[in-house]
């Protein structure tokens, strides 16, 4: 049902852009000499003025002509991407990039029917416009730990296998010609090797849009993708190097010479351009403190200059965007504010989005279009030594590399190498900014490439996936890391640096060591705000868990089930070593009076929570200069005689306040952000309300307080007066701790922790401004 | 001279056997081995104290004494050795060697085993056989001590999380008022089976002679 209507809205747009376009001709050129007809008369003539009736309404289509029609395609892009995902059957075995190309195709003849000229996609839009976003995207979520331990191999698939490739393909096309003779007998040597090294390049976006759906293991997929971008360089400097001297014939040594010096600088000085980009945008990110908003619009306006400095010196601005995105994504996480961070995200994730969309479906339009010249023998014999070429590239590169590996690659790892080696559109638009005058054969060549990319992308692209599941292939785990595992993780760092160091050489372990020491102890200070700089990276892992963990909790509502993410009931106490029962400073209640307890708490919870969700879960501060803090306080007062008990039930670990004005506490907020709300320290003399998210009771606690003492239900237990649960005066809280420092250690470590999650409003001696979190 | 040459070189080959390693790599460990102790015979702790980049590691005394805890030389003894021979050292060594390339799973299921049993010796200081969450809360203490703004308190809340997580993986449902003792060597395992020991707990033993090179120093 509903994919009709879908399907009807969609034909509509698309029969609205034909009509639209050829009415547009007409039209346009129609008012535009109404109007200098107006004009004219006016100008002429003041006397007699021709009185035309006044124009209640008018079409005119030239005036928003090309924005109009940027802004069409996009929304006919994503609504095909939308309806692609409203047919689950096709979306699992066809990719997404095919069904695109298709429906380009499909437009593209449509257009053709009509009698217009389908758009091409100029390689102008697509290397200015449409391609940054993806690279971005793929560069700033890059997973740097596989991606560096694996560097050497991805290194020398994407240089040596470029080459390798490039030179193959090129040399042998060059011999089918000459052995053909009439018709390719133009295609001199290095024409043939420009179109090889054109063709030879790995794309980023087919290798992304195709793994993205099989969910390979994350080696491989580094591995792949990792070449994908690396091998830009590469690229840029065949290129550029086999256009310039094809004109002139020729090529000797000194030539080879500067090409590789040219591919040196081109490689080093994109990533020299885009980490310093990225170094710029993480400084400016330790001052935006004060404003939030336009957080993101630094990250991304920083990191496309870096692409547009990097491509105006004809440096690789691949490789400039991954550095640029590498090198800023910890110093700026670390100072930008929670919501910006998911703004990043997400707006990284549309553009690559809709780009990645609107890159198939021009693909697949121009395909329609484009001047086409079709040789059997040439494209027969393209695609062939394609892929002959990667399969001896990587094999042979692959052996070599397992010589120094400690990870072997399999023979199962390299047809997937091999396999994923996917052709896109950067090849097209590299042969469609070849000068026709130059290269008379580059029509042959366009439909070659586009015959390439079709076949790697619908042959390759669809049977990847039943190939990886029959393979068996390893693929992604799912599961999220633990804390144990991040443990021991930073724990084999350090063991194998020693080892390293007892051994006496300087490993791969060893130089991590040391550029992780430099990083923390020179870097952060300078591009991290405030006192983020000197968080270790277990403790922001951790916080991070916790945060997840909470935010999980509060989302899911509560109701009588505690969420999944801690199904056992073990509890502190089972791990707690045990104290003898004298150290109990509790009298002894009855089993049944503590179920009691425990029941007329739970269900109060429950009742509470319910409430809880009518409230908008944005502002769960309470401003203390309220009426009813007074009341407030009387109330907790009662509430501390509940701790006790309600410790008992907090199946959850709370940490350890982080340093006050750490922006990990506040990014566990729950609340929006209207105003810079510092953090105080605890010894200050305004009273926070610390809520302790991580405990199944939290969210309610000012409800908890009004629920309980109206139903006057509290049982008398004994004033451990510990910090409970919901709010407490910083100074007494102090006092009290240092009173029974040895009775409480053990028992109740997490009742004195709490995380911070709602502060008081902003107090008349708000003196540190710079704090670097506005919640 | 040709007698201790080639008595050297015969219990070099036994070494080799023993612990994998091939004659080359067992040289060049062994200029290691007489450059760290000053041509003494046996390593004793000051020895390594004395490399000066393995001072600023924060597990610098857990690795110390890893070399000199009999369990991971293959004794079923417990306690500590004073100093070792180039024997031990060797051994000890032999955790980190990288599998050969094609064995099969149950070869490299047991090389897991060995190196995790090494993580777990590491922890477990006092040989009972658990990782209590003492020596866990130690560990984790150990790991942050680089960084002198993290209070203990830090470093007991996460290893107590740690302890929750592995007790509710492992065990599962607990009564209130039953007691966790510790980790166990396959609680251990299963909690770290994701990591992939057998691949990452590994270094380079390079064949050249790396102590002329003026390394590690």
């Amino acid at each position: 049902m509903e994919l009709k209507m879908f399907i009807l809205v969609v034909v509509l747009l698309v029969g609205s852009l034909m009509p639209l376009r050829g009415a547009s001709s007409s039209l346009g050129t129609g008012t535009t000499h109404d109007n200098h007809g107006l004009q004219n008369h006016q100008n002429s003539s003041d006397t007699t003025p021709s009185k035309k009736p006044f124009p209640v309404l008018s079409f005119d289509y030239d005036h928003v002509r090309t924005p109009f029609e940027i802004s069409l395609w996009v929304l006919l892009a994503s609504l095909m991407k939308l309806g692609f995902h409203l047919i689950p059957s096709m979306s699992s075995i066809v990719p997404e990039s095919c069904l695109l190309i298709v429906v380009g195709l499909l437009i593209g003849g449509l257009m053709k029917l009509v009698g217009e000229n389908p758009p091409v996609l100029e390689s102008n839009i697509f290397f200015l416009y449409l391609l940054p976003p993806i690279i971005l995207d793929a560069g700033y979520f890059l997973p740097i730990r596989p991606f560096t331990e694996n560097l050497g191999t991805i290194l020398m698939f994407a240089v040596v296998g470029t080459l390798w490739n490039a030179f193959f393909v090129g040399g042998l096309l060059y011999g089918v010609c000459q052995l053909e003779g009439h018709r390719l007998g133009n295609v001199d040597l290095l024409s043939s090797l420009l179109f090889g090294s054109i063709i030879s390049a790995v794309d980023p976006v087919a290798v992304l849009a195709v793994f993205e759906e099989i969910h390979i293991n994350e080696l491989l997929h580094i591995l792949v993708f990792g070449e994908s971008l690396l091998n830009d360089a590469v690229t840029v400097v065949l290129y550029h190097l086999f256009e310039e001297y094809t004109s002139v014939g020729t090529i000797n040594v000194t030539d080879v010479f500067l090409g590789i010096v040219c591919f040196l600088v081109v490689s080093l000085g994109g990533i020299v351009v885009g980490a310093i980009y990225g170094i710029l945008a993480a400084f400016t990110s330790r001052f935006t403190s004060h404003l939030r908003v336009i957080e993101p619009l630094f990250v991304f306006v920083y990191s496309y200059m870096a692409y547009l400095s990097a491509e105006l010196f004809h440096l690789s601005g691949i490789m400039a965007l991954i550095a640029c995105g590498a090198v800023m994504r910890p110093y700026v996480e670390a100072n930008i504010s929670h919501k910006s961070h998911t703004t990043i995200k997400y707006f990284l994730k549309m553009w690559s989005s809709v780009s990645d969309t609107l890159i198939f479906i021009f693909l697949g339009v121009s395909t329609v279009a484009g001047p086409h010249e079709w040789n059997w023998i040439f494209v027969v014999s393209t695609v062939i030594f394609c892929l002959v070429a990667r399969v001896l590239g990587v094999v042979g590169l692959t052996f070599m590399i397992n010589k120094f590996r400690i990870v072997k690659l399999t023979s199962k790892d390299q047809f997937i190498i091999a396999y994923g080696g996917l052709r896109g559109a950067i090849a097209f638009s590299l042969v469609y900014l070849l000068n026709e005058v130059h290269f008379p054969m580059r029509n042959m060549f366009l439909t070659a490439i586009i015959t390439v990319i079709f076949f790697t992308v619908f042959v390759q692209g669809m049977t990847i996936r039943p190939l990886v599941d029959l393979l068996a292939v390893k693929k992604k785990q799912e599961t999220k890391r633990s804390i144990n595992e991040e443990i021991h993780t930073q724990f084999l760092d350090h063991l194998l640096t020693g080892i390293e160091d007892i051994c006496g050489h300087y490993g791969h372990h060893h130089w991590k060591d040391k550029l992780n020491r430099f990083n923390k102890k020179y870097v952060k200070k300078c591009l991290i705000a405030g006192e983020r700089s000197k968080e270790p990276q277990l403790i922001a892992f951790y916080h991070k868990m916790e945060m997840k963990q909470a935010i999980e909790l509060v989302e899911s509502g509560g109701g009588s089930k505690l969420p999944s993410a801690m199904p056992s009931t073990i509890s502190m106490q089972n791990i707690q070593p045990k104290k003898p029962p004298q150290d109990r400073a509790l009298p002894q209640l009855s089993k049944a009076r503590e179920e009691e307890i425990r029941k007329i708490l739970r269900t109060n919870l429950q009742r509470t929570r319910q409430r809880l969700r009518s409230y908008n879960r944005h502002t769960l501060v309470v401003d203390p200069y309220e009426d009813g803090w007074n009341e407030i306080l009387i109330k907790k007062k009662k509430m501390m005689e509940l701790e006790k008990k309600i410790s008992q039930m907090n199946n959850y670990l709370t940490v350890p306040a982080p340093p006050p004005d750490s922006p990990t506490i506040a990014r566990a907020r729950l609340a929006s952000d209207p105003q810079a709300w510092g953090m105080k320290s605890v010894t200050e003399s305004i009273p926070t309300i610390k809520v302790d998210l991580a405990s199944p009771q939290s969210p309610e606690s000012v409800n908890v307080v009004d629920e309980l003492s109206k139903k006057g239900s509290q049982p008398k237990v004994s004033d451990e007066e510990e910090d409970g649960l919901t709010m407490k005066v910083p100074s007494p809280v102090k006092q009290r701790k240092d009173k029974k420092p040895d009775e409480e250690d053990d028992k109740e470590p997490q009742q004195r922790f709490m995380r911070c999650l709602s502060d008081p409003g902003p107090a008349a001696e708000e003196e540190d401004e710079d704090e670097p979190f506005l919640p | 001279m040709g007698a201790s040459q080639s008595g050297r070189v015969h219990k070099f080959q036994e070494l080799a056997d023993k612990t994998g390693f091939s004659i080359e790599q067992i040289k060049n460990l062994h200029s290691r081995f007489t450059y760290l102790t000053q041509d003494e015979d046996t390593l004793r702790r000051e020895h390594l104290e004395n490399i000066s980049n393995l001072a600023i590691n924060p597990i610098r005394r857990q690795i110390i004494e890893a070399f000199f805890d009999k369990r991971n030389l293959g004794e079923n003894e417990k306690g500590c050795l004073q100093e070792i021979s180039f024997e031990e050292f060797v051994t000890v060594l032999s955790f980190f060697r990288p599998p050969k390339p094609r064995i099969p799973d149950e070869e490299m299921k047991n090389i897991r085993k060995e190196k995790l049993r090494f993580l777990f010796n590491m922890h477990d200081t006092d040989n009972d056989g658990v990782i209590t969450l003492d020596e866990y809360r130690r560990v984790v203490e150990e790991l942050l001590s680089s960084y002198e703004t993290i209070g203990a308190e830090t470093a007991k809340a996460i290893s107590d999380g740690a302890m929750l997580e592995v007790a509710s993986v492992t065990v599962g449902q607990m009564g209130p008022d039953e007691f966790y003792e510790g980790i166990t060597f396959e609680q251990f395992m299963q909690i770290l089976q994701n990591l992939e020991i057998e691949t990452k707990m590994n270094i380079h033993f390079w064949n050249l002679d790396t102590t002329t090179m003026k390394c590690g120093k």
